[in-house]
């Protein structure tokens, strides 16, 4: 399954709400405010960096363009694409859970 | 593949509209078949002919009108969240006595039954919102 | 429609605040008429739309609580409330509405339609879906 989050961790549980159903082998995807989740060293950080170990993190790269915050800031495993890539994601998956 | 797309907010005030006009326009370059995209609860605000947004921006209702002629898209305005807001076809401002409509071109107003024939009949139903 | 899918409708926000759990009911008691394979699941603040004793009068909004009682007859009869959204706000299964619906294979007895469930068990529901919502 993919899952999309798009909204801060520090607005909202939405994030950790998925990491708590969200199975091993799922694909997670941050994007619009979601892509906040996606940076290191925050009080958030350890909670994404620690599932990456049984999902795989992606961001979408134009939110976090918009939103200023370049590729070296982020969580490390996680990983950046575009709206193809968002695509891509969606069809590999067998369906797709958005966490408003 | 054949996508479905839900959009639950309005022009502006969320980037939900924005996304889903973005992941479409990607999907119909990968070659994807986009079955229908419905607006419900504040999306249905996406279909209105009356937005004047500022020059130097994007216009939403006007790219997703351009976007329904140019690959002749299905794009379908929820007519119970369309009532509550105000969003009107001809037929409906007859219906319900309004004295005009604001439909924007290449939307229509219908059924919560085409969302979910939506989901029955595409490979994958994606939904933005707040 | 030839097939039949699996559809989840989940709900994660409480009543009145915002209009999504209102218009999301409306989506799931159209959907009844397409004979699919439908559950509802309510976590997080969700579970509070199922809270019984909702009074609107003062406040004027519409009181929809009324229509959960409703879902049995759309043949909506798997509820599936998670355990820890209710612990984590000090609710229990007695501070709900009790849903039922009338099994016409057991004499029309009537069931509860609300199961409590763990959130790994919510997760493996979850896993099953063809089509998930939220609102």
């Amino acid at each position: 399954m993919l899952h999309t989050v798009n909204k801060s961790s520090f607005e909202s549980a939405s994030l950790k709400i998925c990491l708590g159903l969200a199975k091993s082998g799922s694909d997670i995807l941050l994007i619009e405010d979601g892509v906040y989740g996606a940076l290191a060293g925050t009080i958030h950080a350890t909670m994404l960096a620690e599932a990456t170990s049984a999902v795989s993190v992606y961001a979408l790269g134009p939110d976090l363009k918009a939103r200023g915050l370049p590729e070296d800031r982020l969580i490390s495993g996680i990983k950046v694409v575009g709206y193809d890539g968002f695509v891509e994601l969606a069809c590999a998956n067998d369906k797709v859970q958005s966490w408003l | 593949m054949k996508l479905a797309v839900m959009v639950n907010e309005g022009p502006y005030t969320h980037q939900a509209s924005d996304t889903a006009y973005n992941f479409i326009v990607a999907a119909l370059a990968a070659g994807h078949e986009i079955f229908r995209v419905f607006f419900y609860h504040d999306g249905v605000n996406n279909g209105t002919r009356l937005s004047t947004p500022p020059q130097d921006d994007r216009h939403i209702v006007n790219r997703w009108s351009e976007l329904s002629k140019a690959h002749d898209l299905d794009l379908v305005v929820c007519v119970a969240a369309a009532q509550r807001r105000g969003i009107v076809d001809p037929d409906e401002a007859k219906r319900n006595g309004k004295d005009s409509d604001n439909i924007a071109p290449g939307f229509r107003i219908s059924g919560l039954g085409q969302l979910i024939e939506a989901g029955i009949q595409a490979d994958r139903l994606l939904v933005f919102g707040d | 429609m030839s097939e039949t899918k699996k559809f989840m409708y989940i709900n994660r926000r409480p009543p009145y605040g915002t209009v999504y759990p209102l218009e999301g009911l409306e989506v799931v008691l159209i959907g009844a008429a397409f004979e699919q394979d439908v559950c509802m699941a309510f976590i997080s603040d969700g579970v509070f739309q199922l809270k019984q004793g909702q009074d609107t009068i003062e406040s004027g909004m519409k009181n929809f609580s009324p229509t959960y009682r409703a879902l049995g007859d759309y043949e909506v009869t798997r509820i599936y409330v998670e355990r820890e959204s209710l612990e984590e706000r000090g609710l229990t299964e007695a501070d709900l509405m009790p849903l039922t619906w009338e099994d016409e294979d057991d004499d029309w007895a009537e069931k509860p339609s609300i199961q409590i469930v763990s959130r790994t068990q919510l997760s493996d529901l979850l896993e099953e879906q063809d089509v998930v919502f939220n609102f």
